[in-house]
């Protein structure tokens, strides 16, 4: 049941035509627990009749389980979800729910109000036309209110309802209604929220006090209830009076001779004829047709699309666009950059790393984008900037960023659509921020690094990886070099930057000039263990293969790489085996003579005492051993766990 | 679902030949034209599907020239897992939960839309647009990325999937309107008419075919009757009705007071058993 209305049972067809022309509200409702955002969201549901009989009767039973009304029924039930909400008692995401009346339909996005819910809350708001500020008459304006304005307003919801709740637990107090007023209309001031875009209405949602019906108890009041207001004030809707602009979703290639775009048009109007101008490339075309499927043949032609429309653009003209791109009235264009100062909401646990490539999606662009430490972070409670020099959960900050390439855009506050943007980790895969282009940023104020070097670090982030060194270490024919290379085929498949550092190539090269004394074993380890520096500086995940007999130059190794980053790697091959196996025949040449100072024949090799890995080739083949140290990354963090 | 086709590498539309879906179907099919979707529609056929959903779909598969994949749980055929022998949670668990799994890992399909509406069940108006599943396909309603204004990201771990509800924000109203509005097709089940039913358990179950153990005192009766939802016949309560048309439908849908999933069976345990089945997969 959607709804009463007495046209439903004497004239349905009535009834479905109102209901075609009905427009739609999407609102927020933010408070706390205590504020009975739960319970007023209940009884809007309630009161619409939205709540069929079987749901009733399971919110009865749960009412009497769980509800904190006594006796009564406890709306808040019928909107905490999730089972676990329901134990903690607490909202904890975002929830969507549908109405509709006479006058409109509805949806309202449900988000938590504390403050470790700030990214929840901003979710909501990303779509909202309006929300709802809920406040507890008994304690006023609170913190949370003023943080919950700052979002709402950052966010760029026009229409406010300040819904001072719980009048019932305050003698219904015009005083105290006014004074509450007062308070939040002076804040309003200070943050720049106008004055005529919010609405005070005192109710009481437990009672249903001017939710639905214009309270008794509330005779001073004479504006609109919460459903009346609801249901008329006027959604401003000025996209279609904006620049159009349409980002390329999809290019439409069903044969050769079809080539359209297609897209939502975030804003503006547009018709057979105009002259349009793809961003970022620039080049320019008129419109020859819109398609809009209706009978899915050659008649689903319009002659005029407007915002909110998804559509498909054929041109006049060849021209290069690809998904991504935006297309715009050619003389009305976005700009075009790759520098912007950015308003960013940090969503993720981990926090913000300046000078990590994170990717960038905006409209249907995903580019790489690169964060500056932050200007300042903006205190949500107190509206002070404050110094940081990284986002974490919830913060909003003021930071540059840096992209790989061009992307048009225009400023959030002119466009919605085409001056947001979501960042995602490129490891974890998460959607770790939302974002707020303000401005390009001119030659002239380039993106300074405060801070920030270009070093190991910064290097490994941009490869998403961590730097390691893989240090294989055993006798000769051991199978070193053919585990570091089933393993280096491996990480490279896995999309990795490695580097392999093998003995037989590298003395070819570098080391030609050193032989096979003990003088010339500890020089030979001592540059490789230099070029494996350089490697690791670069980012890459250094895999050295070298008998390295001796344990003071493996030690020298180790301790000129960070702690956990250096992973020796005993290939452990008994001699005899070894021998057995004697790929290169050098063990027969060595017994016979004419090698000297062969490790394991006539010369020491020192075991490692506490390998990383220890890897027994007698058991397992190459690809196995492989496999284990891929487990064993994973175990010591070199690799991320998807 | 451009979004979907543009981002992800084996897409597919999950038809479970219902109102819902057939919406789904429609709006791919302005979403691409004069392209036909660039995906296969696959229908988890558990054998006991109304004989006319089975009609229909394949009539809509052919009208619209994309591929369809009918997965069927051959492994529940062979150990005749049926709802008259195995009860009705057993049986949905295997013929539909466990084949679904089945299908989306032998055709690795990445992303799968579905049809459900956040406005159908408490559990599910909370679920993302763009909802991922472990390579074990379960949910994990803890772990959901924010999707702000329409920015999906659809960047996944090799093994992960998504599931996509381009109707998440649709009512059950909008999606009747809409049908109306676009004159889509539907399943005649959902129109009134003379069917064969028996009362049994509080439900009117039609007796679509001879797999139906009837009880000794029951004997089908016609009754003029339609389905508010579809599933497998046994398992589908039918509501007396007069409503022909869609107005007729709409005006019922409008004024009767019990909710749409009331119909189903399967709902009718603890009241957060939605979120548990999806969990586990459930779609």
């Amino acid at each position: 049941m959607a709804h009463k209305s007495d046209l439903i049972a004497s004239d349905i067809d009535a009834y479905l035509k109102a209901h075609e022309t009905k427009d739609m509200l999407r609102f927020i409702t933010c408070g706390s627990v205590d504020d009975g955002k739960s319970t007023l969201i209940g009884r809007l549901l309630y009161e619409s009749k939205m709540i069929f009989e079987d749901q009733l009767a399971a919110l009865e039973s749960d009412s009497k389980k769980v509800g904190t009304q006594g006796k009564d029924l406890d709306f808040a039930l019928l909107v905490d979800g999730l089972a676990a909400e329901r134990e903690q008692g607490i909202t904890i995401d975002v929830a969507y729910r549908f109405f509709s009346t006479d006058q409109r339909k509805f949806i309202v996005a449900d988000t938590p109000g504390h403050e470790q819910y700030t990214r929840n809350m901003a979710t909501g708001a990303s779509t909202a036309d309006l929300a709802i500020l809920m406040v507890d008459a008994r304690h006023g304006i609170l913190t949370q209110t003023r943080r919950h304005s700052y979002i709402v307003n950052l966010l760029g919801v026009k229409n406010l309802v300040l819904a001072i709740n719980k009048m019932d637990l305050v003698d219904y107090s015009q005083e105290r209604f006014d004074e509450i007023v007062s308070d939040y209309l002076g804040f309003a001031d200070e943050i720049g929220i106008a004055r005529e875009n919010v609405l005070a209405i005192p109710l009481s949602a437990l009672r249903g006090d001017n939710v639905i019906e214009k309270s008794e108890s509330l005779d001073w009041y004479h504006g609109p209830t919460l459903m009346a207001h609801l249901e008329t004030v006027p959604i401003e809707d000025d996209a279609r009076a904006k620049p159009f602009r349409m980002p390329v979703q999809w290019v439409n290639r069903p044969d050769l001779d079809f080539r359209g775009f297609s897209g939502r048009i975030a804003s503006g109007t547009i018709r057979p004829g105009d002259e349009i101008r793809a961003l970022p490339s620039g080049k320019t075309s008129t419109v020859r047709e819109i398609v809009f499927p209706s009978k899915f043949d050659q008649t689903d032609r319009m002659d005029e699309a407007v915002a909110n429309q998804s559509v498909t653009l054929t041109l006049n003209d060849e021209i290069d666009i690809s998904r991504g791109d935006i297309i715009c009235g050619k003389d009305d264009p976005t700009e075009v950059a790759n520098q912007f100062r950015a308003t960013i909401l940090w969503m993720d646990d981990e926090e913000m790393l300046p000078g990590r490539a994170y990717l960038m999606k905006a409209g249907a662009r995903t580019v790489q984008a690169t964060v500056a430490a932050p200007r300042y972070v903006r205190d949500v409670n107190s509206l002070e900037k404050l110094a940081a020099s990284t986002l974490s959960l919830n913060d909003i900050g003021s930071c540059n960023l840096s992209l790989d390439q061009n992307i048009a855009f225009d400023a959030y506050g002119d466009n919605r659509t085409t001056g947001s943007f979501i960042l995602i980790d490129r490891i974890s895969n998460r959607t770790v921020a939302m974002g707020f282009l303000k401005f390009a940023l001119r030659r002239a104020a380039n993106i300074h690094w405060q801070s920030l070097e270009i070093n190991e670090q910064a290097r490994a982030e941009q490869k998403g990886q961590q730097p390691a060194l893989l240090w294989f270490t055993g006798l000769s024919g051991s199978g070193k070099s053919t585990i570091a290379n089933a393993l280096e085929k491996k990480l490279f498949a896995m999309g990795r930057h490695t580097m392999l550092l093998d003995g037989d190539n590298v003395r070819h090269g570098l080391n030609r000039d050193l032989g096979f004394t003990e003088a010339d074993r500890v020089e030979n380890i001592r540059r490789i263990t230099e070029v494996s520096q350089l490697m690791l500086q670069a980012g890459l995940i250094t895999l050295v293969s070298f008998i390295s007999p001796f344990r003071s130059e493996r030690r020298i190794a180790r301790e000129k790489v960070a702690d956990g980053h250096f992973i020796e790697i005993y290939v452990d091959t008994p001699l005899a085996v070894a021998e057995e196996r004697d790929v290169k025949g050098l063990y027969k040449k060595a017994r016979r003579g004419e090698l000297k100072n062969f490790t394991g024949i006539d010369s020491p090799y020192e075991a490692p005492e506490n390998p990383e890995i220890s890897i027994n080739t007698v058991e397992q083949s190459a690809d196995d051993a492989a496999d284990r140290i891929i487990e064993h990354l994973y175990e010591f963090g070199i690799l991320p766990r998807s | 679902m451009r979004e979907v086709v543009a981002e992800v590498e084996q897409p597919v539309m999950l038809y479970s030949v219902g109102k819902d879906s057939a919406v789904m179907l429609h709006l791919a099919k302005k979403a691409f034209y004069p392209s036909v979707p660039p995906f296969p529609l696959m229908h988890v056929d558990t054998t006991w599907k109304f004989r006319e959903m089975i009609e229909f779909r394949d009539r809509m598969a052919s009208d619209t020239g994309m591929e369809l994949i009918v997965h069927i749980n051959e492994e529940g055929v062979r150990q005749g897992v049926g709802p008259f022998t195995h009860g009705s949670a057993l049986h949905t668990d295997i013929m539909k939960t466990q084949a679904l799994k089945q299908a989306l890992d032998k055709y690795r399909f990445d992303a799968a839309f579905g049809g459900a509406r956040r406005d159908e069940e408490k559990s599910r108006a909370k679920e993302r647009i763009f909802s991922f599943r472990s390579e074990q396909h379960r949910w994990d309603p803890k772990n959901q990325r924010p999707e702000p204004w329409s920015l999906y990201n659809a960047r996944k771990q090799p093994k992960e999937s998504i599931r996509v509800f381009p109707l998440s924000n649709w009512t059950e109203l909008d999606i009747w309107q809409y049908i109306y509005l676009e004159n889509i097709p539907i399943v005649p089940l959902y129109f009134a008419a003379e069917r064969p039913v028996v009362e049994r358990d509080g439900a009117l179950i039609m007796v679509d075919d001879e797999r139906m153990p009837l009880r000794d005192n029951e004997v089908p009766r016609q009754e003029m009757v339609r389905f508010r939802t579809l599933g497998c016949y046994p398992l589908t309560g039918a509501i007396r009705s007069s409503a022909t048309d869609l107005p007729g439908i709409i005006q019922e849908m409008l004024l009767t007071t019990q909710s749409e999933r009331q119909g189903r069976v399967i709902d009718h345990d603890a009241s957060a058993s939605m979120e548990k089945k999806k969990q586990e997969g459930y779609f």
